[in-house]
């Protein structure tokens, strides 16, 4: 009798099943490093007008809806930081402390990164994935322009740009959001707070600006990729543009650990 | 000269080309025909390096385009244009600047030489003034149109077309279809259309293909085709449900 390996139904099913789940992801992987390599490639020789353009869209736009909820969520920071501390302390100490360093380490490039995510993240895959399923990303090729070079690059140079921006203006209306919670609801002393904040460290700066950075690659990267892979008409863009913000934001956050663990072993925040 | 050598390509377990072998000669129209289904899109992205074979070669003009790198395929496209079934124009632009994309993608910055070379191009599909529309408030028939401009505004030498008169009324179809015929003489580019549309195919075509289960079964005159005594191509080009083409996917069922 042969070495003839048995293996139940059930068994076939679920290692095809497992089997299939490590091959797409490594093949979507491998092929969203080629696009990093290809927009890298051509980065040098990308259109001033264009980038100028995606940074509008990608930047300019996001401001407001960065502004808002930055600014509560320095609001409800402080809030819950003044009560907490109070129960314990019997009064507010620290506020200016937790505020500015949680905004500026983790809540400012993190909620900016989830904010963008959805936002233009969203927007670059259905934008795409419609180009894609209406074939003007072939007749793009067909016109002697390399899509990559034409559609990624500029996005991708803009939420680069846009995206650490984005960060710190976030971090810095969340700050002021904290200010306002903590002097006028807390009655922490305004020049407590504001002392509190200076005793933020440049390198806890840039810990935060240099997370946003990866953030903002992570997010254009698996958008553009999205875009460029989808199929299957209206159906196909709508599943595109959900799986690009939900692996985006899911992705943000694991990273979002491995780079404050990087980092802070570096010395860097 | 495009030579399409013992083709395979599948999609995963799906065998679409199965060996094909056809030749495009300078100056000609011509036809490839076939059921829905059948690979005729997937040919002429082969031939035009939008998709990579799985065996075989394709040479154009003497040159193997399936192991060029792709800036090396990026020089052959140059002389490609292809008209897209929906016409793919970009909705973000006008169809002016539609018209002007591939121009201005070669480099062509003097403004005054562009805005003319469009509305001489638009000129040619006959439709002037509508430069400052955007694609979505253009008809079927218009929107083929523009993309026909779009094509030629390249000047390239040669063009494809991807079923130019689906979805257009009879009347729309004939005058895309006297369209590529003016364009032919005018022009003498070598032309490669696909369509499951006989009397389009009778028109416009120097020769006509049939493609059948992934490969070419008769290359020959429209008048040949008409009379072929292949009782497949006979079936297709009378349009009749009863033959062995019917029987055939009876058999896969």
């Amino acid at each position: 009798m042969s070495d003839q390996i048995l293996v139940s139904p059930f068994e076939q099913k679920l290692l095809r099943f497992l089997g299939g789940t490590l091959l797409s992801i490594t093949e979507a992987l491998g092929k969203m490093v080629i696009l990093t390599r290809q927009i890298i490639y051509w980065a040098k020789s990308a259109e001033r007008g264009a980038v100028f353009e995606q940074v509008v869209a990608v930047g300019v736009e996001s401001i407001p809806v960065t502004m808002l909820t930055s600014l509560f969520t320095g609001m409800v920071l402080a809030l819950q930081t003044g009560f907490s501390f109070r129960k314990v302390f019997n009064e507010p100490l620290y506020v200016g402390t937790v505020v500015g360093l949680s905004l500026t380490k983790e809540l400012g490039p993190v909620l900016t990164a989830v904010v963008v995510a959805g936002r233009v993240g969203a927007a670059i895959a259905a934008e795409l994935g419609t180009m894609k399923v209406t074939e003007q990303i072939d007749a793009l090729y067909t016109l002697g322009t390399n899509p990559v070079k034409y559609l990624a690059v500029p996005r991708f140079i803009a939420c680069i740009f846009s995206i650490p921006l984005l960060t710190i203006l976030a971090i810095f209306i969340g700050i002021i959001g904290g200010e306002i919670i903590a002097v006028y609801r807390l009655g922490v002393p305004m020049t407590v707070y504001v002392n509190e904040i200076r005793q933020i460290e440049w390198k806890e700066c840039v810990h935060g600006v240099t997370k946003s950075v990866f953030f903002a690659a992570i997010i254009v990267i698996v958008s553009v990729y999205k875009g460029f892979t989808c199929e299957g008409g209206a159906e196909g863009v709508g599943k595109a543009t959900t799986s690009a913000v939900v692996i985006s934001m899911v992705l943000v956050m694991v990273l979002d650990y491995f780079l404050s663990a990087i980092l802070v072993s570096f010395g860097i925040g | 000269m495009i030579q399409f050598e013992d083709i395979h390509k599948s999609f995963g377990r799906n065998r679409v080309l199965r060996g094909c072998s056809l030749d495009v000669r300078d100056g000609e129209t011509l036809t490839i025909i076939g059921g829905s289904g059948t690979g005729k899109s997937v040919t002429l992205k082969l031939m035009l390096g939008l998709l990579k074979p799985d065996q075989g070669r394709i040479v154009v003009e003497g040159q193997d385009i399936t192991q060029m790198d792709e800036e090396e395929l990026a020089a052959v496209q140059r002389q490609f244009s292809y008209v897209f079934q929906g016409g793919a124009l970009f909705d973000s632009m006008t169809v002016g600047e539609n018209v002007a994309f591939g121009l201005r993608q070669l480099g062509e910055k003097d403004d005054q030489l562009v805005k003319k070379t469009v509305q001489e191009k638009l000129a040619v599909v006959g439709l002037q003034g509508i430069e400052q529309l955007k694609p979505s408030e253009l008809s079927g028939g218009m929107r083929k149109r523009v993309a026909i401009a779009r094509s030629i505004a390249m000047s390239p030498k040669y063009l494809f077309y991807d079923e130019p008169t689906t979805g257009l009324d009879p009347i729309m179809s004939d005058v895309i279809n006297e369209l590529i015929v003016d364009l032919h003489n005018k022009l003498g580019q070598t032309g490669v259309v696909i369509t499951h549309d006989m009397r389009s195919a009778y028109k416009i075509s120097s020769r006509i293909a049939m493609l059948y289960e992934g490969k070419i079964i008769q290359v020959d005159t429209p008048e040949q085709i008409k009379n072929s005594t292949n009782p497949v191509v006979q079936q297709f080009v009378t349009g009749s449900a009863q033959g062995p083409i019917q029987m055939k996917v009876r058999a896969y069922e």
